[in-house]
């Protein structure tokens, strides 16, 4: 496996700190601006891309062999049906 | 004499505890989500009441940490161990600055009669409630889990400085780090649930 011995550089550590760094300022800026219901929604999406960053650099699931990444897709998928089948239930009572 | 070591065996081990946390997690922002829907003039009075600067800069001080513990790692593979070290050390300071920050942040909130099963809370709008109930018990598991995970990495501190901990056996810090990582990865969620919402 390829992925064992795999090491980040630095600079790409530095790059995607600083490109979280510029998400939670653009996100703090985007809850200034009033939009109703719609700033929940951009700020989730821009929380899932931080997140993104984190779980492929940070976590280096991007070098990771497919049983990670396949189980974590399943884990967000069960997490998804989960959710889903939740408000499914809540918004017909 | 070498002992038999299985890096994948003990990544995949700890990814799969890291799932069960997600789930765990998960299940919380359920319950708040579907709160919100039913409640979210209170719950948006309620983010009001928190200070934002607090979790700004928790947001910050997290990031940087995740950076640092990322930076250890490499420098740990790469055999630079002042650097590895530093990594952790400067992690382990930004864990603490987010503790303090989570106490004065309680402090304030005590002081205003915000705390679980206060009177103001119990008297005011049932949304409140729920939603400073979910504040409570959200930032606390968190917390919770920002002193696990400092545990874990002064451990593996105390094992890269007595080269435990080296370029050809670091799982233990390996792990510490996906730990942390997830840490950071669910406070990126509860920062715009809590902070953001107003």
């Amino acid at each position: 496996m390829a992925s064992e011995s795999h090491i980040i550089e630095y600079k790409t550590l530095g790059l995607t700190l600083a490109a979280l760094l510029v998400l939670t300022g653009v996100t703090v800026g985007a809850a200034s601006i009033d939009l109703g219901w719609v700033n929940v929604w951009i700020a989730l999406m821009i929380a899932s891309v931080k997140a993104g960053f984190v779980l492929l650099v940070f976590m280096h699931m991007r070098w990771e062999g497919r049983t990670l990444q396949w189980s974590f897709l399943a884990t967000v998928l069960f997490l998804a049906i989960m959710i889903g089948f939740i408000f499914w239930d809540v918004a017909f009572r | 004499m070498t002992a038999q070591t299985d890096p994948t065996g003990k990544k995949l081990g700890m990814w799969l505890f890291l799932y069960t946390e997600i789930v765990l997690f998960g299940g919380l922002f359920v319950l708040y989500a579907v709160y919100f829907a039913g409640y979210t003039d209170d719950f948006i009075a309620g983010a009001k009441e928190l200070d934002l600067f607090f979790g700004v800069v928790n947001t910050i001080v997290l990031l940087i940490s995740s950076f640092c513990v990322a930076a250890g790692i490499t420098a740990v593979q790469k055999a630079h161990n002042r650097i590895a070290l530093a990594g952790l050390w400067g992690a382990l300071a930004c864990g603490a600055v987010f503790l303090v920050n989570k106490y004065i942040e309680w402090g304030h909130k005590f002081e205003h009669g915000i705390y679980p099963g206060s009177d103001r809370l119990a008297d005011g709008p049932a949304g409140q409630n729920l939603f400073f109930g979910l504040y409570f018990v959200i930032t606390g598991l968190h917390g919770l889990h920002i002193i696990i995970g400092m545990t874990l990495l002064a451990v593996s501190l105390v094992l890269v400085t007595r080269q435990k901990i080296t370029a050809q056996n670091n799982a233990m810090l390996d792990n510490s780090g996906l730990y942390w990582h997830l840490v950071d990865l669910i406070w990126i969620f509860i920062f715009p649930l809590f902070y953001l919402v107003v």
